[in-house]
């Protein structure tokens, strides 16, 4: 059966668990024979699940596993072709290194010969020559997870399944590591399917990874294509540092977004509403003159290989990767070249916008104060007598410390002709007819962009007000780093 | 006064010297002396030659060995099936099993004893049968709750590695959480057969005349033979520290399942 190009292929594959959460739906992947797969996301995201399908200690609801072209999906784990690292490696601690390793030669009633052969060979791959007699407590961590390795490939598995073998390392650790497994990939040529939280984990060492997200797959594609090209606004956000802004297509290959107009590589038909990704090191600093947009820093951080450089533009903000430092309050200009911005076509139109937090905390956008309660939105605060915002902790909350967003829907916003009822202003910038709306982009005084649906025609450069119902925003509130 | 934190000790040192050492000291004396207060080993000898006593000995031995094997028989499944099964209410699967403890004892073992009546007849006919059955029912929960303790601590990802390296569901009990339960099954056999040996209530409740250790101490103290029975005390005390040695090496030093939760 090695004709099969394709070691495991995992059709249409749900996981629904009693209470009825969906741990994985509709998950379809093909691995070819010696490939190094990771799947990457948060926790909670359905990957470990996965793995434990493919390893056999769960069942999925519905779909198919097929290994070698044969239905697996419902074969018990102890006769598989295929062994697990465990996260915290799961070593049996009342036998030793020895022991452990011969554990699963035993189970298959190997001679006894063969199986101090296969074990003294495989200790020797792993660099723990001697290592026999010692017991499972007296070694490090990054042992552990050798004897792990070693307990899994003695028995030679047609795929070995990593669950965040280097999770319980150190920084400095888990970069050797990372080498370590990547080479032993190389030389064993066993298909690897490695499962990480971390991006720069599957970026270093995968063929191929499976980004996932909420039990789904977002994206699959080389580590490359994945960083350049990403399908969408998770798999941008999700993988590397990221600058990511809401904007619409003005020409087939000209995109407005972050208060300027760009010259793009992707072609989108004029008028499209787009999410545009900006590397941190695509990002060109220049004098403000010279710049599409302007902005001031705010903050430098020197990371060692690179100047790490907050900007300010308007509302916006934008994180800068340059070898060339800056000074905080320095006002700059910024360019970023074609092939710099990867365009998306927006999932759906939602306006995202910074609100303030000021002194009496209250929530206040362009300096009219939101009629809203904030103790709903921070959770677990409360008002002291003084009408304070205090945390759960007690503690008064600092207004700089929080990032407020707010997001409005295009159909909830009412343009108007009366500005002085509205809350912000602006000139039309784009029109188009979407069948039973107009589609608008509003961009306003304070260099923010709003998407605006609205059944009646206005006229390009209209100047506008746009009145946002409180009521139909939802706020999410974000911790700042420092 | 200046509060300090030694201060909390004091009612427990007190207590200590109290009911523990001065009790203690005065079964050595009582153990090694006689009628007349002079000092003596012949209590010790007494012991050791008297057939009745040996004979008592090892009827304890064997009530108290078939007890706690009983006891792990019917306690090791139970407290497998409840650590490993997944009861979204664990706790009042365990309270069912640990309730019997919290019911006076002598109502449960009079109970149980009508219970032995209307099966057995005469319960004059089964005295070693009557005693274990009355021993197992009373110590079964010390059994459970260390296993319990133990088997639950097990990191699940062991088992799941077993079988992920090729062991059968059996095997991967068999070599792996068998092996690893065994501090569990320590705490509970001493916390089982010792009392076992001694607790004569039970069977003086079951209308049993058989003699075992505890019985034996009871006698001497109703004939005011307050040195023979001390003695005796201090020989169970001596088998007791023995065990503990033994099993201390056993064990390994993560102790938490011993005593079980609720003691």
């Amino acid at each position: 059966m090695a004709n099969t190009e394709n070691i495991i292929e995992l059709k249409h594959i749900t996981k629904s668990f009693e209470d009825g959460f969906v741990a994985v739906s509709d998950f379809n992947l093909e691995v070819k024979r010696g490939e190094f797969v990771t799947f990457l996301g948060p926790s909670g995201c359905g990957k470990t699940t996965t793995l434990r399908m493919i390893a056999g200690f769960e069942t999925p609801t519905s779909g198919e596993i097929l290994l070698n072209g044969e239905d697996i999906s419902h074969l018990a784990p102890n006769v598989r072709p295929i062994n697990t690292v465990f996260q915290r490696y799961a070593l049996f601690p009342h036998m030793n290194i020895y022991e452990n390793i011969a554990f699963g030669l035993k189970q298959k009633k190997t001679p006894k010969e063969v199986i101090s052969k296969k074990v003294k060979k495989v200790l020797e791959l792993v660099d723990l020559e001697g290592f026999e007699r010692r017991s499972v407590a007296t070694l490090s961590g990054g042992q552990q997870q050798r004897v792990a390795i070693a307990r899994a490939l003695v028995n030679e598995p047609e795929i070995l399944l990593l669950d965040e073998p280097l999770g319980a390392l150190d920084l400095q650790m888990r970069k050797e590591k990372q080498l370590e497994l990547k080479n032993m990939h190389k030389e064993l040529g066993i298909t690897f399917i490695y499962v990480t939280h971390d991006q720069e984990e599957a970026l270093t060492m995968s063929d191929k990874i499976v980004v996932m997200s909420a039990g789904e797959i977002q994206q699959i594609g080389t580590p490359e294509g994945i960083y350049n090209e990403p399908e969408n606004a998770f798999v941008a956000d999700f993988i590397g540092e990221s600058n990511i802004f809401n904007g619409i297509m003005t020409g087939p290959m000209k995109a407005r977004f972050a208060g300027g107009e760009f010259e793009t590589v992707d072609r989108f038909p004029q008028g499209t509403q787009i999410t545009a990704v900006v590397r941190p090191e695509d990002v060109i600093m220049t004098t403000p003159e010279d710049g599409i947009i302007k902005g001031k820093v705010v903050d430098v951080i020197f990371k060692g290989m690179h100047y790490e450089i907050t900007v300010e533009s308007g509302r916006y903000e934008m994180v800068i990767q340059s070898t060339r430092s800056a000074a905080v309050g320095e006002a700059i200009g910024m360019t970023v070249e074609p092939d710099g911005i990867h365009v998306i076509k927006a999932e759906d139109e939602t306006n995202y916008f910074n609100v303030d937090m000021n002194k009496d905390h209250r929530l206040e956008f362009n300096e009219s104060v939101l009629d809203t309660s904030l103790t709903k939105i921070i959770k677990g605060s409360h008002r002291d007598e003084e009408g304070h915002l205090v945390d759960s902790n007690g503690e008064i909350i600092d207004p700089d410390k929080l990032r407020i967003v707010a997001a409005i829907k295009p159909n909830d916003i009412v343009m108007t002709d009366n500005v002085e009822e509205s809350i912000i202003e602006g000139a039309i910038t784009s029109l188009i007819y979407e069948g039973d709306h107009y589609s608008y982009v509003v961009s306003t005084e304070i260099g923010q962009d709003f998407i605006v649906h609205d059944e009646y025609l206005w006229n390009m450069e209209d100047w506008v007000g746009l009145i946002l119902p409180v009521d139909k925003m939802t706020f999410t509130v974000k911790t700042i780093k420092k | 006064m200046k509060f300090s934190r030694k201060a909390l000790g004091i009612p427990y040192a007190v207590f200590l010297v109290l009911f523990v050492i001065a009790p203690l000291l005065v079964l050595f004396y009582f153990a090694f002396t006689n009628s007349s207060g002079e000092f003596t080993v012949n209590n010790l000898l007494g012991f050791f030659t008297d057939p009745n006593t040996l004979g008592t000995l090892c009827y304890s031995f064997a009530i108290a060995f078939v007890t706690t094997v009983v006891c792990l028989l019917l306690a090791y499944p139970t407290a497998y099936f409840l650590a490993t099964s997944g009861f979204s209410n664990k706790g009042a699967m365990i309270m069912i099993f640990v309730m019997p403890m919290w019911i006076n004892f002598s109502l449960r073992i009079t109970a149980l004893k009508e219970i032995l009546s209307i099966i057995e007849g005469n319960l004059a006919f089964y005295p070693f049968l009557n005693s274990v059955i009355g021993m197992t029912y009373d110590f079964l929960p010390f059994m459970i709750l260390p296993i319990y303790n133990t088997i639950s601590k097990l990191d699940p990802s062991l088992t799941e590695a077993a079988r992920d390296l090729g062991a059968t569901d059996w095997n991967a009990f068999l070599k792996v959480t068998l092996p690893l339960s065994v501090p569990g099954i320590i705490s509970g056999i001493s916390m089982v057969f010792l009392p076992s040996m001694t607790n004569y209530v039970v069977l003086d409740m079951l209308y049993n005349s058989t003699y075992i250790m505890g019985s034996l101490i009871g006698s001497y103290f109703a004939a005011y033979n307050w040195h023979g029975g001390s003695m005796i005390a201090l020989i169970l005390l001596g088998i007791i520290c023995l065990f503990t040695l033994v099993t201390d090496g056993m064990t390994d030093e993560d102790q938490t399942g011993r005593g079980g939760a609720l003691l």
